[in-house]
């Protein structure tokens, strides 16, 4: 990967040159912070035109390596206001490492009104006027046909969908699938940036592209079989993600009592076989049609953790229906009816909205009075009022911490602004030190501490203790920055958490392709770098370690059923980042 | 004394997911993992009362154990 693309929406001007000698043996989000680190004013607003954003492959995405498919796409966040690395599946990554891409930045904006696509083939880059067709509330699914029917069903696609247009902070970038579905880079609202810079979309053609170039074939052949079969032998990422997908969490975060309820009141429902993988699993086989129990959302995934959810007649209704959003749907907004929730999943994938944020912020709003507890049909009609978008649909669409303001409300989860996911913190206490500190403001996967806590992956830690938590939020935190930065889904970490030789050979894979010797230590400081550049672009933008703190609530409200309050001080906080 | 068990995921195939059982004082996870013919290896994570156990832990009366395979997600 040896092309370094600027688009420069100001000028509609695009230069292509050698990648900066800084950023030739980085990829992912090692690649994208730095570069936003480097480039941004942190004091910049992110809708302006000093932000930039980047997407980046990972170092061994568009190779035979296992589950390497997955995109970053990085700039100052307009939800959060710190640095943002969001990835994502789909198809994307690997046709821009084939074209031989490292990265591709857009900058700048355009004076007028009009959107743009970005075309990115073998020739270059072209920067055409977007078809009038796909904007002004033209939902992403019908987006992604029109664009396949324009430039080939093969292409990869990125696209700011209707929230995008409207840079609304919880919009998301969205990706075709391999089957013309939808992948999210979800999280911390790039799309709105995007829409900023009136990018409607990116669409990639790697047609005459060659394989990316390996520099020890045999080498790299040899590791990837034995990665390969680390995945497929470990019974999570062999069998049980693919069996369930990761709504088979719904029961165990209920049965642990960390499955936050009604706006974070309690950790556990009654409910909860309405709502969990094994009831998604029995719909799905039961319904039929295009059901499928599991997929995968790009070439090479040997996981799987993906399904197409049909409903009763067996037509598509969603897929990448993820724990997630059912959680914040079914168990925070207490929506029983598991369609209810797969219309309003595929409504916000349509709508290019984050489906955690958004569905955090519905049960906020829900506390708030604006919307009536658990009411699935209530839900989707407010949410399809995003297309347009009317008041509520923006207030909805401008994330958890807009909503807790608007209804007056102290009870309102968020960190640095961005809305606290699926596992309550109280309980599960690891995962309240990734939320407090993570320079990405709360998010789960930043340092997924309910491996060990809950899961016995990795780890085995008392979730309602301190005892080793610091430590443990510190080495998944560096762990993640450096499989993030490897194209490398999240996944592969329940394959490899207990298998030295699986972990050895991730490592042989990216020293094949690139013929360098880099060892485990070496992955661990790549890890440590990145969080330390992310830290200090956060500081600089004004964030303080007293950023770094959970709401309140959760310090005088114990959460049942173990009735346990969140109890890290900030001096034990500030721990995890002493390194 | 009694005992309410939860199974969950694949150890619901061909078993009910939800029933009480009548145990001996003393009785552990084990006894009740062996009852249900659950391989060892497929009681991967153990609750008692919402708390992470292990098989070999002495259950009291009106104790719920949950009982699952090995699962992750994110």
């Amino acid at each position: 990967m040896n092309k370094f693309i600027r688009v420069d929406m100001t000028t509609l001007n695009v230069t292509t040159d050698e990648v900066p000698v800084k950023y030739v043996g980085l990829g992912g989000r090692a690649l994208t912070s730095n570069f936003v680190a480097d480039e941004v004013k942190p004091t910049c607003h992110a809708l302006g035109k000093n932000n930039k954003i980047i997407f980046a492959p990972g170092l061994l995405s568009g190779t035979t390596a296992p589950n390497s498919g997955r995109i970053s796409v990085g700039a100052k966040s307009p939800l959060t206001g710190t640095i943002k690395e969001s990835n994502s599946g789909g198809s994307f990554s690997q046709k821009m490492a084939k074209l031989g891409i490292k990265a591709l930045v857009i900058e700048g904006m355009p004076a007028g009104d009009k959107f743009y696509i970005v075309k990115i083939d073998i020739n270059g880059v072209t920067i055409e006027e977007a078809p009038a067709e796909i904007l002004g509330g033209c939902g992403n699914y019908k987006a992604i046909e029109v664009l396949s029917a324009k430039y080939g069903q093969k292409v990869g696609i990125a696209l700011a969908g209707p929230a995008g247009e409207n840079r609304l902070p919880s919009a998301n970038i969205s990706f075709k699938d391999p089957d013309g579905n939808i992948r999210s880079a979800g999280r911390g609202g790039l799309g709105a940036v995007l829409g900023s810079k009136k990018v409607k979309a990116l669409v990639i053609d790697e047609t005459g592209a060659g394989a990316v170039p390996i520099a020890d074939p045999e080498k790299f052949k040899a590791a990837a079989k034995v990665f390969a079969k680390a995945l497929l032998d470990h019974p999570v990422s062999g069998q049980g993600l693919a069996a369930y997908g990761t709504d088979v969490l719904v029961n165990i975060l209920n049965e642990a009592g960390g499955l936050p309820a009604n706006n974070f009141t309690a950790g556990r429902i009654e409910h909860n076989d309405c709502i969990s993988g094994e009831t998604l699993n029995a719909t799905i086989t039961e319904r039929g049609g295009d059901g499928k129990v599991s997929h995968g959302c790009h070439p090479g995934c040997v996981i799987r953790c993906s399904q197409w959810y049909p409903d009763k007649q067996g037509k598509y209704i969603t897929s990448g229906f993820e724990y997630e959003t059912i959680w914040g749907l079914g168990a925070d907004a207490g929506i029983k009816d598991l369609d209810d929730i797969a219309y309003i999943d595929r409504a916000m994938d349509d709508l290019g909205i984050d489906s955690i944020e958004t569905a955090v912020a519905i049960a906020t709003a829900m506390e708030g009075g604006l919307l009536p507890w658990g009411d699935g049909k209530a839900v989707l009609e407010a949410v399809n009022q995003i297309y347009e978008p009317t008041p509520l649909g923006r207030i909805l669409a401008s994330g958890t911490s807009v909503v807790g303001k608007v209804c007056g409300l102290f009870r309102v989860p968020v960190v640095k602004d961005q809305g606290i996911p699926a596992y309550d913190p109280r309980p599960v206490k690891g995962i309240g030190l990734t939320y407090a500190t993570t320079p990405m403001g709360a998010d789960h996967t930043a340092g997924y501490c309910i491996s060990g806590n809950i899961l016995k992956v990795g780890a085995n830690i008392d979730p309602l203790k301190k005892d080793g938590q610091i430590e443990y939020a510190r080495a998944m935190q560096i762990g993640t920055a450096a499989v993030d930065s490897t194209g490398m889904c999240l996944f592969v970490y329940f394959g490899i958490a207990d298998n030295p030789g699986g972990y050895q050979a991730l490592i042989d894979m990216i020293n094949a392709q690139y013929g360098i010797a880099l060892t485990a230590v070496d992955v661990d400081k790549l890890g440590e770098s990145v969080l330390k550049v992310e830290r200090a672009f956060n500081k600089a933008a004004g964030f303080t370690n007293a950023h770094d703190r959970l709401p309140e609530f959760f310090e005088y409200e114990p959460c049942p059923p173990h009735n346990v309050v969140w109890d890290f001080t900030p001096e034990e906080i500030d721990e995890v980042y002493n390194f | 004394m009694q005992i309410k068990v939860k199974l969950f995921a694949t150890l619901r195939e061909n078993r009910e997911k939800e029933m009480m059982m009548d145990l001996v004082q003393g009785a552990t996870p084990k006894d009740i993992i062996e009852r249900l013919n659950i391989r060892a290896e497929e009681a991967a994570i153990i609750m008692i009362n919402g708390r992470g156990a292990n098989s070999d832990q002495v259950l009291e009366d009106n104790d719920t154990v949950s009982i699952f395979p090995p699962v992750g997600g994110g």
